[in-house]
């Protein structure tokens, strides 16, 4: 007879969904044992090294390869001449855009690559990338977008010169890309025209870059015998690259073979095809030899895809009750010199019209302009859904704006335009269909939690002697799980993801997915999924990914898509696996299946519950005692198209001390509540929680990447790039609610890009918050203490008496 | 990031280190922490063709004290400098300001003597010694010289130290009773260098205050030493309103680099704030608060 | 340039080898020894993820050339586990969930094992303090003062 206990202790045994496993990755990274790019070793292997321009914009008079060639250990140099009757001088980005491999003609942004040198050693790669010698002529950069339409504007892209069909919509100048509209333009016009009270707000999302702390690099290895390319890379989407690399090189894509080892973190920058990647691989044709290449964190800062440079313009409609009626919203978006951004194919502002948030607005309308500019390219959504990062912080800021014009408390204003529980599934303004969220009860139990009139009230007596202290709320609404394929491809391949399972005679199971762990614990994670599936112990569950010849084909691990879409993936080609494990049950019990329940690890007959076939015994009679007619074996394969996104939600709180003198800001505290549907790992879900709030902290109070004028990049070392240390870093604090998605097939939402996504308003609405009693709306990121000391200056509150 | 070859040299006494110098001139570099120079070696802003590690030279290393003066050996790391019980009774400003410097594992290869030498007026020593009224002792191929800290440092990069010349120890008076000090150090991050600094030592006579260095970080060609706002000081029962127009004179000397820390006028502003408050801290430490 | 004859003790073994004298410490451990898990994350000495213990002493190895070893005493993460038994800090990073993509964790384990030496009871304060030669971007750094405070326990009740 099994009882509760029994029960519960078989569950307990599983280590399946809700349990805060430990992780399968730690004995090897705890060990030294973990197996990066840069570890990859093969026998008779090369370096490479890159030759990168010192200039922003300058033609190329001529490159002389002759002392680097002359360098005893120097293999080859290559350059776009030597690319070019491969026809690989030139690459697609996954923007519709192309990208030069190596410079061809022309450099665009500072650091560009324009000679890949090969040699014995790294030593000597380095030594000979300083021997070739490159003359260029001087060209006028253009560094701000604002500038870059200008009638007499400097022609960045001479290639696309004539060529005014752009890929997403004509294009209207030389240095533009594209204009994408959506919404109700003349409806949303028509609102802000009559309406009470209106706000607008220009705010700039400064350049960032994700700086994972292992930057990019590969091993390609060409087998001129087999005529098979094998390449190890820092990638977070291998069977993308293996598409990509067989299209460019002409390999079939059967004789290439992408594995992404063990990734040093990714965050978004390990998603596009970089040139490194793409001249590395051509070594090792040309060469016939392994070829390694690995930036270091110059190159990385400055030449690999960096986040955000958006330039947006903000309006909100509303009553004086502070009821939203419209939103209306203009960006200037810089893409760099090629437009390499990593979006779904459709959206060249990617995700960003999820910018309504978490309020019920019934009319919106968004314009984004792209344009070209003599800096690095990119606009990867740095720990974010495709621009989701923007939207939220458009939408919160705006929020704010709006309640302190109207003088509504910044929490009360939320709960005036939330919409409402009853409302889901909500379709937006922009069509986008929420599918569960609780706004109401996430805030208020923030709002208890941190006491939030007791800081008001605390707040009030600090303004009236002079302190600083601000209070930041946010309650953002995130959009993953990219995506449901009749709106999300990449280069035309709809953005499913997928896994096998197999199940071997003995009971344990070995699945493959389509997706790659960058520290997300997969190997964890998705054997739980499999333990509660099919009541077979985590433990007995090997997981794989990474590797294009044994994994089945999938779109990657970004965006927050693997929980919602590979683990969809996972959680039913696991139900595969039952539903023929149920009908073995049945043959082996003598039973109906409808007899049959699922208890745990086993089918028991309903009524007589010792009547039963663990998924152990079922495992084994899979390879010798199945129903006739049925084939043996106990697998299944499962390629998921989501139907739709998942729609995570959270309530923030941040509370900040501003030192008036120096313009230093303290996070006293921070106060983070998900709300990510079903939990699958909690420790994993608050580990993620935090490493995005650390990013978020990151992004809003140092992070930039700056040019001067001549489009020379500044600040692209550890030096001056901030990444906070653990004296910086704010403790966190996590909460969280369970709204689970209801067509999720587990009810899982993504989660570790939320606090990412979350934070960042809330750190700038905190500082603000600060000021707002001095008429302060915003002010830019990064909340460093030079830039806020200047808004201090600027009212003079740092005058002494 | 690989630095461009060189010859390596190890020399086990200091007259060997200076005989190597004076054989390679221009094409040697001495290696002390290696924190400044690896880097710059990395980068290719620096190419020696001999490099000479004074790690294993053991005269320059330690921490003692003589007739009321302390002699802190060249090599000695900021590390052992925090791990003094004699610098923390005798001159505590010296292991505290170290604590501001870098992060643990580069205080355990970065040395009080290469902080100083380098010359760059971003490191933290330059300003210490001068508040601490330091002197240096240079080893060269004719002898040794003392010289003060004050007036040691002629530009970025640029000190008295002759090219054969190396810097071999510097000594500290101890501080007197009744001193007060205090460093003040504003950056965005550990590992960075300051934003603005000030150092202050002073001594007090009662209430009124009988000698004091006011000295900056970061924000001139060297770091400075702002002897108007000491002579307002000194003589002095020190209010508030005099360090404030004390912090002012501060200001007055700065001629700060602009660059991502912030612009002149923030720096100066900073230098002005760290030594209102290097001034007060030093205040109550003086007066045993 | 001509190579030179180093030998050091690396994780109690005795190694030799010949080096160029501007190798790094970093490259000669990961590529001539195959000692890999110590790893280069910004070769400016302010990422800590080449962090091994050398005499005694947590030091960045990219910053250190080879030579400089020649004698000494090297521990890096390969060495931690003394006869197939965890050393305290790695379960400490297992147990706490104090680490994510791995590849800060060999710099961070080192010098977790140093500090704890320097300070065997140390406050959270003292920890972020200690450790703040090693950057993190996975973990926000929470899990990794709990791992410390873990080992700091396991280590004293041993």
């Amino acid at each position: 007879m099994s009882s509760t206990a029994d029960t519960v202790e078989r569950e307990k045994n599983l280590q399946g969904i809700g349990c805060s496993r430990k992780r399968k990755e730690d004995p090897r990274f705890i060990q030294g044992k973990g197996n990066y790019v840069d570890d990859i070793k093969m026998p008779g292997m090369l370096f490479a090294d890159m030759v990168r321009s010192p200039h922003a914009h300058a033609r190329i008079k001529s490159i002389n390869k002759e002392k680097a060639l002359a360098l005893p250990g120097v293999h080859a140099v290559i350059t776009a001449e030597d690319l070019k009757p491969l026809n690989l001088h030139w690459m697609p980005t996954l923007a519709g855009d192309v990208q030069a491999v190596l410079a061809d003609e022309k450099v665009v942004f500072q650091q560009q690559e324009v000679a890949l040198v090969v040699a014995d050693d790294r030593y000597i790669a380095a030594d000979a990338t300083e021997l070739v010698e490159v003359e260029y002529e001087e060209l006028p950069p253009i560094v701000d977008p604002h500038k870059a339409m200008d009638p007499d504007a400097p022609i960045i892209r001479e290639d696309l010169v004539g060529k005014m069909e752009g890929a997403h919509s004509k294009r209207l100048h030389d240095n533009h890309i594209f204009t994408w509209e959506v919404g109700q333009k003349d409806e949303t016009d028509r609102v802000f025209e009559t309406a009470e009270v209106t706000v607008k707000q220009e705010m700039t999302y400064q350049r960032v870059h994700p700086s994972p702390l292992e930057t990019c690099g590969c091993v390609a290895s060409f087998d001129k015998i087999k005529g098979t390319l094998t390449v190890y890379i820092t990638s977070q989407a291998p069977h993308v690259v293996r598409t990509v690399v067989s299209q460019l090189s002409g390999i079939p894509e059967s004789k290439v073979r992408i594995i992404s080892p063990d990734i040093g973190g990714g965050f978004g920058n390990k998603v596009g095809v970089y040139p490194g990647y793409v001249a590395t691989i051509v070594a090792s044709i040309v060469l016939g030899r392994p070829v390694k290449w690995v930036e270091d964190r110059i190159e990385h800062l400055s030449t690999t895809a960096f986040a955000r440079d958006y330039h947006m313009t903000g309006e909100l409609a509303a009553d004086k009750d502070g009821r939203i009626k419209a939103l209306r919203v203009n960006v200037l978006a810089d893409h760099g010199a090629f437009d390499a951004c990593a979006d779904p194919s459709k959206f060249p502002a990617g995700l960003f019209h999820i910018c309504t948030g978490s309020y019920d607005i019934p009319t919106a309308y968004a314009r984004v302009d792209g344009v070209y500019t003599n800096k690095a390219p990119g606009g990867v959504a740095y720990r974010c859904s495709f621009r989701v990062t923007e939207a939220v912080y458009l939408i919160e800021r705006m929020v704010d704006v709006l309640a302190q014009k109207l003088n509504i408390d910044k929490a009360e204003i939320r709960f005036r335009n939330f919409i409402k529980p009853e409302q889901f599934p909500y379709t937006s303004a922009f069509g986008w269909e929420y599918d569960s969220g609780n706004y109401h009860a996430a805030l208020k139990k923030v709002l208890e939690a941190v006491d939030y009139e007791g800081l008001r009230k605390e707040q009030a007596e600090k303004r009236a002697r002079g302190e600083l202290m601000g209070i930041g709320i946010v309650t953002f609404t995130e959009i993953v799980g990219a995506g449901p394929s009749k709106t999300c491809d990449i280069l035309g391949i709809g953005m499913f993801d997928s896994c096998e399972i197999r199940v071997h005679p003995t009971g344990s199971a070995l699945a493959r997915m389509g997706t790659i762990t960058q520290g997300q614990g997969h190997q964890t994670t998705y054997a739980q999924i499999i333990a509660s599936e099919l009541g077979i112990p985590s433990e007995d569950i090997q997981i794989e990914e990474g590797d294009t010849d044994t994994a089945p084909y999938g779109l990657g691990t970004y965006g927050s898509r693997t929980t919602p879409v590979g683990g969809a993936a996972t959680a039913k080609a696991a139900r595969k696996i039952r539903a023929k494990a149920r009908k073995i049950a049945a043959h082996l019990l003598e039973v109906s299946e409808d007899d049959l329940e699922w208890d745990v690890d086993r089918f028991r007959v309903k009524g007589s519950p010792d009547q039963a076939k663990t998924m152990k015994e079922i495992a084994w009679a899979a390879y010798n005692n199945v129903p006739e007619g049925m084939e043996p074996g106990l697998e299944a394969v499962e390629y998921y198209d989501p139907p739709n996104f998942t729609y995570p939600f959270g309530a923030y709180v941040c509370v900040v001390d501003i030192d008036k003198y120096t313009g230093v800001t303290k996070i006293r505290r921070f106060y983070a509540l998900d709300d990510c549907g079903t939990r699958i790992n909690p420790m994993i879900i608050d580990g993620q929680i935090h490493g995005g709030l650390t990013e978020g902290f990151a992004v809003a109070m140092g992070q930039e990447l700056i040019y001067d004028e001549g489009g020379n990049i500044l600040g692209n070392s550890f030096m001056d790039y901030f990444l906070p240390t653990a004296v910086e870093t704010p403790h966190w604090e996590t909460d969280y609610t369970v709204t689970p998605s209801p067509h999720h097939p587990l009810g899982a939402k993504g989660v570790a890009e939320s606090p990412h996504v979350g934070s960042i308003p809330t750190f700038t609405a905190a500082v603000v918050d600060a000021f707002a009693h001095l008429g302060v709306t915003h002010m830019n990121m990064p909340h460093n203490a030079f830039n806020v000391w200047k808004k201090i200056h600027e009212l003079g509150l740092d005058k002494r008496s | 990031m690989i630095p461009g070859a060189f010859e390596y040299h190890a020399p086990t006494t200091l007259a060997e280190a200076v005989s190597l110098l004076k054989e390679y001139g221009d094409e040697g570099k001495v290696l002390a922490g290696g924190h400044s120079l690896l880097p710059m070696m990395k980068l290719r802003f620096a190419e020696p063709s001999h490099l000479i590690d004074l790690n294993g030279i053991d005269e320059l290393r330690g921490i003692r004290e003589e007739n009321g003066v302390i002699h802190i050996g060249a090599m000695t790391t900021e590390n052992e400098l925090i791990a003094s019980q004699l610098l923390w009774d005798k001159c505590p400003l010296i292991p505290e300001a170290a604590k501001l410097i870098a992060d643990p594992q580069v205080r355990n290869k970065g040395t009080i003597g290469g902080d100083i030498a380098h010359g760059d007026p971003g490191n933290d020593h330059p300003a210490i010694m001068m508040a601490t009224d330091a002197s240096f002792v240079l080893h060269g191929p004719d002898g040794e010289r003392v010289v003060p800290a004050n007036g040691f440092f002629l530009g970025t990069y640029f000190t008295l130290l002759e090219p054969e010349e190396i810097l071999k120890e510097i000594q500290v008076p101890v501080f007197p009773r009744n001193t007060g000090y205090a460093y003040s150090k504003l950056k965005r991050k550990t590992g960075d260098f300051a934003t603005a600094a000030a150092a202050v030592v002073l001594q007090l006579d009662g209430d009124i205050c009988t000698k004091i260095n006011i000295t900056l970080t970061n924000v001139g060609p060297t770091a400075l030493k702002a002897e108007e706002a000491e002579q307002l000081l000194t003589g002095k029962v020190i209010t508030e309103d005099l360090i404030n127009q004390a912090a002012e004179k501060a200001m007055a000397i700065c001629d700060p680099a602009e660059d991502l820390r912030g612009d002149v006028e923030y720096k100066t502003h900073m230098a002005g704030e760290m030594t209102r408050r290097a001034i007060r801290q030093s205040l109550d430490r003086a007066r045993g608060n | 340039m001509a190579k030179q004859h180093i030998s050091f003790t690396l994780n109690g073994q005795k190694v030799e080898t010949l080096v160029e004298p501007r190798e790094l410490l970093i490259h000669v451990l990961r590529e001539q020894l195959g000692q890999t898990g110590s790893h280069i994350g910004c070769d400016t000495s302010h990422c800590g993820a080449c962090t091994v213990d050398l005499n005694g002493k947590s030091v960045k190895a990219c910053t250190i050339l080879a030579v400089q070893a020649n004698d000494g005493e090297v521990l890096t993460v390969e060495g931690l586990a003394k006869d197939g038994e965890l050393h305290p800090v790695q379960e400490g990073f297992m147990q706490e969930h104090g680490l994510q993509c791995g590849f800060c964790t060999p710099g961070m384990l080192l010098r977790a094992y140093r500090f704890l030496q320097e300070n065997p009871n140390p406050t959270e304060e003292e920890i972020r303090w200690g450790m703040s030669g090693n950057l993190c971007r996975c973990t926000g750094y929470q899990n990794i003062i709990k791992a410390v405070q873990y080992a700091a326990k396991k280590m004293q009740s041993a």
